[in-house]
């Protein structure tokens, strides 16, 4: 059978069979036959040790979910098929290797058994496993094996020249023994890929963030090491140098954004990067940066909490604090990645209104879209504008007042070295010249200056067009009777399940906000119009964006929640749609009653 | 525009007084450190427009607004990072960080000794007082065991960190200790601490004539440092750091070694300068 996408999980034990590298070898591979891909990944915490899972999907098409079921399993060992197992389709394809376990009495699909270890032991390639199993899997599937070769050699040709023969020699091992071993035609091939077009980028979300915190003029980053934003600070730490800019690893969080927010004052747009207790410790200086008006901008890649949580998990479980964290009426900006290409944009975006509106802005990401590569088309970084922060002109030198009292909120910003207008920036309440003032009327009217800011924020994000606004998917609204309101990395599987469901003919229709602070209601009223049933799904236990949008519209809501520290799959989102739409057309929406439903991942 | 203050007649110590008043007691020392750096940066001719004085939170980190210069006044304990940021930023500003005992080296202990060991170019004044000021008279890090106060009522139970110390262990590349009483003495520090390459600690002893006035139990305890000190010797000053009698004043210790900007930057340019020649494009064509 010829199918559009395959999905296929490597599962293994960290530090012995390298099913993360053979993924990323099998990722970057596929994306250069011209296929679209769309990973998921997760290991333990620990270095050595541990199960590691490696998904890809394959498509001919764009892949905007991780999917449902595995088409394909390879188990480098028995834990591996006794973790995946239930997750691979009744007639999926099973490769695990004889050496390990026999092939699982219960399992009625087709299962090859390929000598993984031995055959790495007669090579004498201790850690060639991962890849004699990707030479089988080509061997099997049909995938090219030039461009595997040709991405071993990106990969390690410069550092270690000595792996790309031994790795040659493991893939052509595995190929040789399945082709020779296996002759039957395996249950189903991937269609041949799209040839008319250039192979897509192959990027992560993190490395998305930062070429798209680059593209808008980002030159300082400071960050403490942290699952899974660690390699934001690597990857700054790479790029900023040459190109005339400074990152920086600090002794902690609150150092890392104190810096940041240094370094903004001397006028450079500045950006952190952390996951939740970095988060939580960066607090303070967030309002620092609110109540001086200070432009910075903080990713914050989620993952499962409370305290240390589950570092390597994903969770959607930050809205709340990214929305209130602080003390005092302190207004932020926060927006929500929804795909690897959205990160580009979104952290451009974020320098745009940090810049505009002279205030922090919280960029939300999770575990599952930080790590997830993906196929991309190339972004287009002029649909972002670049800008920067007000500036004194010559009627401000002389008196000149940093917190001046405007219409807008946005007062302009001297910079030292630049801007011959010395002032004194500060967290204590103060006056137009920042001079610390208590009086009931400064308090007063310093609130509002920096309130007005942010509902004038909220009418330049009201009418966003793409890529930065609302994404809409499936039927045309008018016609929608159950709609899907999502946010963040949720995106991919919402889009594919109610883009599947639309195609098929059924009332269903999504919409996805990027921008979560100020929430767009007006566009959340429209979409919400005559719908039956509005459901939110998210990946916590309490439904904070559900909450946050009730606030808001005061509309009925239908929150479906997951918190296992898994993203949900097209399949689960489908299945609570399908609820309300078999539901009596008739039953008025007043009378739905609320369901907190639960799906444990 | 900063670019005409060179042009401008030469600055006296009043032209760096602000038209904000100083909050602080009278007799307080800090009005004798803040004296000191008037002196200095008109000693230096700092041209207020490429000047940065950061401070955290105290009595003594009030001292930014009383300067006519560019400031920031930051979160309690988050100086030293703050200004590295300031300093990372534009290596072309003189940056100076202020504030108190609580402030650098309780809340803020953390920051110190990794602000030390990176050696920002960077001239950090301590108004040490040996007490809480602002929240009204609670024990410090560098009160004495044993030390009476609201929040210590029967007796501090910690002994007092040693701040000099704590710098030279952490690989300070100048570390000087003055008094409030003798301006003119610590106006030189601060003047040879600006002009140092790297990170100046000085340790300013500025008594609370409020909560915890040490004026007199302080005064005839400084004293110069012994003749023919050597402040190149790291040995010789950990001796003198350690005493048990006297309080020594003066230059403990001074190195050259290479900056933190000379190890964060490509150039010594201010980062706003550099932004101009990165394609994007050509980034994201290595992920193809």
């Amino acid at each position: 059978m010829i199918v559009d996408t395959l999905l296929v999980r490597l599962g293994g034990e960290s530090g012995i069979d390298n099913a993360i590298s053979a993924g990323d070898v099998l990722t970057l591979s596929v994306a250069r036959s011209g296929y679209h891909v769309h990973t998921f990944r997760t290991y333990p915490a620990e270095i050595k040790g541990g199960p590691v899972m490696f998904q890809l999907r394959a498509g001919v098409q764009p892949v905007p979910s991780l999917g449902d079921k595995l088409d394909v399993l390879l188990a480098f060992n028995e834990e591996a098929w006794q973790l995946h197992g239930e997750a691979l389709r009744p007639d999926g394809v099973l490769i695990f290797d004889p050496g390990e376990h026999d092939a699982p009495r219960e399992f009625g699909g087709t299962a090859y058994g390929v000598p993984l270890d031995r055959l790495s032991k007669d090579l004498n390639l201790r850690k060639g496993k991962n890849l004699i199993a990707l030479g089988a899997l080509s061997a099997l599937f049909g995938f090219d094996f030039q461009p595997i070769q040709a991405t071993v050699k990106d990969k390690f040709g410069r550092k270690r020249p000595e792996f790309v023969e031994s790795n040659r020699i493991a893939l052509m091992a595995g190929f040789e023994w399945a082709k020779e071993n296996i002759q039957d035609e395996v249950p189903f091939r991937l269609a041949a890929p799209d040839s008319t077009h250039d192979p897509e980028l192959v990027m992560s979300g993190n490395q998305a963030i930062v070429a798209g915190a680059l593209a808008a003029g980002c030159r300082y980053f400071a960050g403490y090491p942290i699952t899974p934003a660690s390699d934001i600070l690597e990857e700054m730490a790479k790029r900023l140098p040459p190109i005339g800019g400074a990152s920086f690893q600090t002794e902690d969080e609150i150092a890392a954004i104190a810096s940041v927010v240094g370094a903004s004052i001397a006028g450079v747009k500045a950006m952190t990067a952390t996951s939740g207790p970095g988060f939580s410790l960066m607090q303070e200086m967030l309002g620092l940066a609110t109540m001086a008006e200070v432009p910075v901008v903080v990713v914050n890649s989620m993952r499962a909490g409370p305290s240390t949580g589950m570092p390597t998990k994903m969770e959607q479980a930050d809205l709340n604090i990214a929305l209130y964290g602080g003390h005092g009426e302190a207004p932020r900006i926060v927006l929500a990645a929804r795909s690897v290409e959205d990160s580009f944009y979104q952290a451009m975006h974020a320098f745009y209104l940090s810049e505009t509106f002279q205030m922090p802005v919280i960029l939300l990401t999770d575990q599952s879209l930080s790590h997830r590569t993906a196929t991309l088309p190339m972004p287009d970084p002029y649909r972002v504008p670049v800008v920067e922060r007000l500036r004194p002109t010559a009627e401000d030198a002389g008196g000149y007042q940093r917190y001046r009292l405007t219409e807008s909120g946005v007062s302009p910003m001297g910079i030292p070295g630049f801007d011959a207008t010395p002032f004194t920036a500060t967290g204590l309440e103060h006056d137009e010249y920042g001079a610390p003032n208590y009086t009931p009327a400064m308090h007063s009217a310093q609130l509002d200056k920096r309130g007005h800011k942010f509902e004038r924020a909220a009418e330049v994000l009201c009418d966003l067009e793409y890529p930065l606004g609302c994404h809409a998917y499936g039927a045309p609204e008018a016609e929608a009777e159950v709609g899907v309101l999502a946010w963040g990395s949720t995106a991919g599987v919402v889009r594919e399940a109610v883009e599947e469901m639309a195609a098929e003919g059924l009332p269903v229709a999504a919409l996805v906000p990027a921008v979560i602070n100020p929430l767009p209601a007006e566009r959340i009223m429209e979409f919400a119009g005559h719908l039956r049933a509005i459901i939110v799904p998210e990946v916590n236990r309490t439904g904070q964006f559900a909450a946050w949008v009730k606030a808001n519209t005061e509309l009925h809501l239908i929150s479906l929640n997951k918190y296992g520290g898994l993203p949900f799959t097209p399949a689960e989102i489908r299945a609570k749609v399908m609820e309300f739409l078999v539901a009596k057309p008739q039953e008025p929406a007043a009378e739905l009653q609320p369901t907190e439903e639960v799906a444990h991942g | 525009m900063a670019r005409e203050a060179k042009t401008k007649p030469k600055l006296l110590p009043k032209d760096y007084k602000s038209k904000v008043k100083p909050t602080w007691c009278p007799g307080c020392g800090d009005f004798g450190v803040l004296a000191s750096l008037y002196q200095a940066m008109a000693r230096m001719e700092l041209d207020p427009a490429r000047t940065v004085v950061v401070s955290g939170i105290g009595c003594s980190s009030r001292l930014p607004f009383f300067v006519q210069t560019y400031g920031f006044q930051t979160a309690h304990g988050r100086v030293l990072p703050v200004a590295i940021g300031v300093k990372i930023a534009n290596p072309a500003l003189t940056v100076i960080a202020v504030g108190g005992d609580g402030d650098g080296f309780s809340i803020g202990g953390n920051h110190l000794a990794h602000a030390v060991r990176r050696n920002p170019d960077i001239t950090y004044v301590v108004m040490d007082n040996e007490v809480y000021g602002l929240t009204k008279g609670q024990t410090s890090p560098t009160s004495p065991l044993g030390f009476k106060t609201k929040s210590t009522p029967y007796g501090s139970s910690d002994a007092p960190i040693n701040p000099m110390a704590w710098a030279l262990a952490s690989g300070v590349s100048f570390a000087a200790r003055g008094f409030s009483g003798d301006p003119k003495h610590l106006t030189d520090l601060i003047v040879a601490g600006v002009e140092h390459p790297g990170f100046a600690f000085i340790q300013a002893m500025s008594p609370c004539p409020t909560f915890y006035n040490t004026f007199d139990l302080w005064r005839p305890q400084i004293e110069a440092l012994p003749e023919g000190y050597d402040p190149g010797d790291r040995m010789q000053a950990l001796s003198q750091v350690f005493r048990d009698d006297g309080i020594p004043v003066g230059l403990f210790y001074r190195q050259e070694r290479p900056t933190l900007d000379s190890h964060t930057r490509v150039t010594a340019h201010p980062l706003r300068e550099e932004t101009e020649d990165f394609d994007v494009q050509a980034l994201l064509e290595m992920y193809r």
